[in-house]
């Protein structure tokens, strides 16, 4: 059974938002990271790059596959979380927690209405 | 896709499944750096049912298997096995193959699954053409056998009692763990004779198991049960060639194939030019004394980056617009945590320390030309 926070937002692309006033934290799913399994790299935007919502803005890379993360939301990077340049397997391990990505100035805050909520992604993945 | 007798036995383990050279076949069972990690520091299980076994028999097959394959075969005595290739008149290879010699007359060919049909073909072939023709017997008995591969440094405190008593045939063993390296010998499995060899694809201390089909499923039971105590667990195809790549073996496709020579390919060592007539042995022999076009480096990133992968180009570092060449196996390796792989570039760019670009997704990473094997073991 895939863990499925309630406080979060969900893309249909597996990607959570952890959305608080105009800011967000991003990141991948429990059901994501364990259809990967290992992660061995994450490719990180830039802070300072502005994305749209459905953008593909990150890689995360497994032993055996490159997948594309597209950025549920629109807005600027304002940080990126570093800790996965040593440490990749902290998606698998925590993927919303020290598994985060990045973070963004949400320039649509109104955006965050259209994810899917826990029950809707729960029932995209048949949990 | 085909599927070997050990199927239900990896759906029941939850592994999960991949379509490999025709086969329907574990990748992994939880994760290919725990299952890689395992077999360097345990005990490893792998399914190899897959792979080929052809039967070569006869007065005549010792001759005939000299003209046909690389290395020199006459070096096995009964129940000793050897690494060698099969050679197109170009010197391209056809496959890259275990042969062991199980009796006086009788030979054994493990061949890789993907190229089962191929290389049954071109060995009739072969065989047609053969002066020794009417003194062979030759059988593809792939269908009939099942195989499987147990691999690590704990593997010999319980192989005694996977396979107990001494060995019935080729290398003479009061128990199994007494085969040296490349040595096979048979033993009775539950009444069924099975091959026990001591080889493997991993880097890594081990045994290789080739048993009838249908007493398949009782000896992969017996290895799991019997290697639970020594921290063996069932490891899949991701594990096996992050194992293989970390030692630099080649897997055919990746660094062999029909447009590449054995001396491109670095395994020069398991031709025997001075054997005398075998197929491939002119281009072969045009090489050593030459030079090639093509060399086979490894090498390993030099930053933290995303892993190379196959296909992936090979650029110059001091001529930036140079591609001198590919990518041909890559991986993040468990055992070192940095990007290794294998390519090929012209000699020029083989020497150790050269430094390479890899192209990875549209950007250059550096990367340094290391000597063969990537990963050893310390001590």
């Amino acid at each position: 059974m895939s863990n499925i926070p309630a406080d979060l937002k969900y893309a249909k692309s597996h990607e959570w938002a952890r959305v608080q006033g105009g800011e967000a934290t991003i990141g991948i799913t429990d059901h994501a990271q364990h259809e990967l399994t290992d992660v061995v790299f994450v490719e990180l935007p830039q802070v300072g790059k502005t994305v749209k919502a459905g953008e593909a803005c990150a890689v995360v890379e497994s032993v055996k596959t490159a997948s594309d993360i597209y950025s549920p939301l629109g807005g600027e990077i304002t940080a990126v979380n570093k800790a996965l340049g040593d440490n990749p397997a902290l998606v698998n391990s925590d993927p919303y927690g020290q598994g985060w990505f990045y973070k963004l100035k949400l320039s649509n805050p109104s955006e965050a209405a259209s994810l899917l909520s826990p029950e809707q992604y729960g029932a995209q993945i048949g949990g | 896709m085909k599927r070997t007798p050990l199927f239900m036995t990896h759906q029941r383990l939850g592994a999960r499944l991949i379509e490999f050279g025709g086969w329907e076949m574990p990748v992994q069972y939880t994760s290919i750096v725990d299952e890689h990690l395992t077999v360097r520091k345990a005990a490893g299980l792998f399914d190899i049912s897959h792979m080929g076994e052809f039967l070569v028999s006869g007065p005549g097959a010792e001759s005939f298997l000299n003209g046909a394959l690389t290395n020199d075969i006459r070096k096995l005595s009964p129940g000793l096995g050897q690494y060698t290739l099969c050679c197109n008149e170009s010197g391209g290879v056809i496959d890259d193959l275990y042969a062991y010699r199980l009796s006086a007359e009788d030979y054994l060919l493990i061949v890789n699954a993907s190229r089962i049909g191929i290389d049954f073909e071109w060995i009739e072939k072969q065989l047609g053409r053969s002066p020794h023709k009417g003194r062979v017997q030759l059988r593809n008995a792939s269908d009939e056998m099942g195989a499987v591969a147990v691999q690590g440094p704990r593997v010999a405190e319980f192989i005694n009692d996977c396979f107990p008593g001494d060995s019935t045939a080729g290398t003479k063993v009061s128990k199994a763990s007494e085969l040296q390296k490349n040595q096979i010998g048979q033993f009775n499995f539950q009444g069924k004779p099975v091959w026990v060899s001591r080889t493997g694809y991993t880097g890594e201390d081990g045994f290789e198991v080739v048993a009838p089909a249908e007493s398949i499923i009782a000896v992969w039971d017996t290895i799991q049960q019997r290697g639970k105590l020594s921290g063996l667990k069932p490891a899949g195809l991701g594990a096996r060639d992050t194992l293989r790549t970390e030692v630099c073996y080649p897997l055919y496709g990746h660094e062999l194939d029909e447009e590449t020579t054995p001396i491109e390919a670095g395994v020069g060592f398991f031709v025997a030019l001075d054997k005398g007539e075998f197929t491939g042995r002119e281009k072969l022999a045009q090489q050593k004394a030459e030079g090639v076009e093509k060399k086979l480096v490894a090498f390993r990133m030099a930053d933290k980056c995303a892993p190379p992968r196959p296909h992936y180009p090979l650029w110059s570092a001091a001529n930036e617009s140079a591609r001198i060449g590919e990518v041909v196996s890559g991986t993040q390796s468990p055992s070192l945590g940095v990007g290794i792989g294998m390519g090929y570039v012209p000699p020029e760019f083989g020497k150790v320390q050269t430094v390479l670009n890899v192209e990875i997704r549209g950007q250059r990473a550096t990367a340094v030309v290391v000597p063969k094997p990537i990963y050893r073991k310390a001590g």
